[in-house]
């Protein structure tokens, strides 16, 4: 393969793979902090996109846009965990299946009853609207890097703010132990609240990172939800690094296998867990 | 334990009415093409959906991708039907059934390394991959799908009883395999197997160490499940006429699950009244509203956070702790 093509493939795929890390990561700790399986986050993967689009064209700044688009899916997130998830906590997940797959049906039709269904675009911010050269015919999109540095600053304020924080301590206790914690004075209650909130902000987050390089249209949500499925089984239940180390694997086995083998471009990431899934059913880093 | 295979009186009476009901429907309604084809297309549905029973209910293993296995018979059918003449149902049939059962082999021993949220996820994922080759695949008909041009040929010896073109026949073929796997899902569950099943999802340690090769069970009652919801979907692709990959979808998998949560799972018959009742939500809310989808997921938030145990609490007591006399 040719090196200025090869190097094209490569940040690609770690744009693709840091992209769906965003996505998996808020999945992963919901899962694994709260124990909900959450079928609506691509959902709110497809909101993001959405709200980039709507909010940049109203306040005509992309970063604008971002900042606010957090602030209504942090919101959306505590509202919807304070009406519908915080009832689930203690029922079967076939429950938890159900309840959220109900909301994926209301989040598409809201969707196409606000916006319609028709696909729409996001213009990149003007500053980063160029390309750098690699070859004389190859050059690569500027906002895709600077898009892959956001997300692995992310990463380290999520690492960050995990491990090294007290708000971060709490989490990790309550994963561990919901009544211990509870009896320790900890409002356990509230910090799932908040670890739903930055889960479904992180999901909405990628979208609305992701709406300049691909198109924002209806039904967008549920393929990421299953490449991130993919991620979470491959990379461990609840493990944040699991998630990282998994998404980047996706993201090379996905873009060099539609280069290489395009014939099963389609499957490689399932194959991919399927492998995993006879070495190591429990992920690459099962949390302790 | 819960005796699982206790139905409260009137939601047997039900059932028999409705059954009753079905099988005299096309005398009185023959001209009611469409109500017959929708009844038809209820009970393919309730068929695949006490196949998913047998999983969750029984076995307590949630799969999400139990579509694959109803789209892939339906596929099975389409590439097996020549364009001007129709199949042999028993070749098909049992070509389509072979797939299902190989691929739920393969995908079980996968799946059932797993448990839990994992288990529901890599079911969904596999039925999801499924549905991306099917829908990728320009010989299969990719995102439109085929038509199954000839409905397939019922012959003993060349002798043929009747054509599966008449609707009101294939209706009655339908009725008597909905009524076979009733009868044959409730020998199952009242054998040792089914006694094994169920005594895996209340405790598979205990079974375990009980001596039990509890993955083989599994394996088993998953790869059962999967031939069943193919029988459903050879049905559909038949009497629909055409295949596409929706029927592969996980909207189709989060039906059946509906269906079986609705009726009330873990009870023989309840599949068959969830299906029913779903079907008949969703044509009453089609008819009234484009954005149906909308009700449909509030109705179905609202089930779940109101009638956690299905319609089939609706008849009779729950009786999930104690056991039953008679």
């Amino acid at each position: 393969m040719d090196p200025a093509i090869f190097l094209i493939q490569l940040l690609n795929s770690l744009q693709y793979g840091l992209l769906l890390f965003l996505v998996a990561s808020g999945l992963t700790l919901i899962f694994g902090i709260m124990g909900i399986i959450n079928l609506a986050h691509g959902s709110f993967y497809m909101i993001g996109a959405y709200l980039a689009f709507s909010l940049t064209a109203a306040v005509g700044n992309f970063w604008l846009a971002l900042f606010l688009g957090v602030l209504l899916s942090v919101a959306l997130g505590l509202a919807l965990e304070w009406l519908l998830i915080q009832r689930l906590y203690h029922r079967d997940h076939l429950y938890q299946v159900l309840l959220t797959y109900g909301l994926i049906l209301i989040f598409e039709e809201a969707r196409s009853l606000i916006w319609g269904d028709d696909v729409h675009g996001v213009q990149v911010p003007e500053f980063l609207n160029f390309s750098i050269p690699l070859t004389e015919t190859l050059s690569y999109q500027v906002y895709r890097v600077v898009m892959s540095g956001i997300c692995l600053l992310l990463a380290a304020a999520m690492y960050f703010l995990i491990q090294r924080t007290r708000l971060g301590m709490m989490i990790r206790a309550g994963a561990t132990n919901r009544e211990m914690v509870q009896a320790l004075g900890i409002n356990i209650g509230l910090l799932y609240r908040l670890v739903f909130a930055l889960g479904i902000a992180l999901a909405a987050f990628a979208g609305m990172l992701g709406s300049p390089i691909s198109s924002v249209y209806p039904g967008m949500g549920n393929q990421v939800l299953i490449v991130s499925f993919v991620v979470v089984v491959i990379g461990g239940i609840g493990s944040v690094r699991g998630a990282l180390v998994a998404a980047l694997l996706i993201g090379i086995a996905d873009t060099f296998g539609k280069v290489l083998v395009p014939q099963i471009a389609g499957m490689t990431a399932y194959l991919l867990m399927a492998a995993v899934l006879l070495w190591r059913p429990e992920g690459l880093f099962k949390r302790a | 334990m819960a005796m699982h295979d206790a139905q409260p009186r009137a939601l047997a009476l039900v059932l028999v009415i409705g059954l009753a009901g079905l099988a005299v429907f096309p005398i009185f309604g023959a001209d009611e093409k469409f109500y017959m084809q929708f009844l038809a297309k209820v009970m393919v549905m309730a068929i695949f959906a006490m196949s998913l029973d047998l999983l969750i209910g029984y076995g307590g293993l949630v799969s999400l991708g139990h579509a694959m296995y109803f789209g892939l018979a339906g596929y099975t059918l389409m590439s097996l039907t020549p364009e001007y003449e129709g199949a042999s149902l028993w070749i098909s049939l049992a070509a389509a059934l072979g797939v299902c059962a190989l691929a739920a082999l393969v995908v079980g021993l996968l799946v059932l390394r797993t448990s839990g949220i994992y288990f529901i996820m890599v079911t969904l994922a596999f039925a999801q991959m499924a549905y991306y080759v099917v829908h990728d695949s320009k010989y299969l008909g990719g995102s439109d799908g085929k038509y199954v041009y000839v409905k397939p040929v019922l012959s003993f010896f060349g002798w043929q009883p009747f054509s599966l073109d008449k609707l009101a026949a294939f209706y009655y073929v339908i009725l008597g395999t909905l009524a076979g796997v009733y009868f044959l899902l409730r020998l199952l569950l009242a054998s040792p197997f089914g006694h094994v099943l169920v005594g895996i999802k209340a405790n598979e340690h205990r079974m375990r160490s009980l001596g039990f090769p509890t993955f083989s069970y599994k394996l088993v009652a998953f790869v059962i499940a999967g031939v069943l919801a193919g029988l459903a979907g050879y049905l559909a692709a038949a009497l629909d006429g055409l295949v596409n990959p929706e029927l592969l979808s996980w909207h189709q998998s989060g039906q059946a699950l509906m269906m079986v949560i609705l009726g009330g799972m873990g009870t023989p018959a309840g599949p068959i009244l969830g299906a029913g009742a779903l079907k008949l939500l969703e044509l009453l809310l089609t008819s009234w509203t484009k954005h149906w989808q909308l009700l449909l997921g509030l109705f179905i938030v609202l089930v779940v956070l109101v009638f956690p145990n299905g319609l089939a609490s609706l008849f009779g007591k729950r009786k999930r702790g104690g056991a039953e006399h008679g």
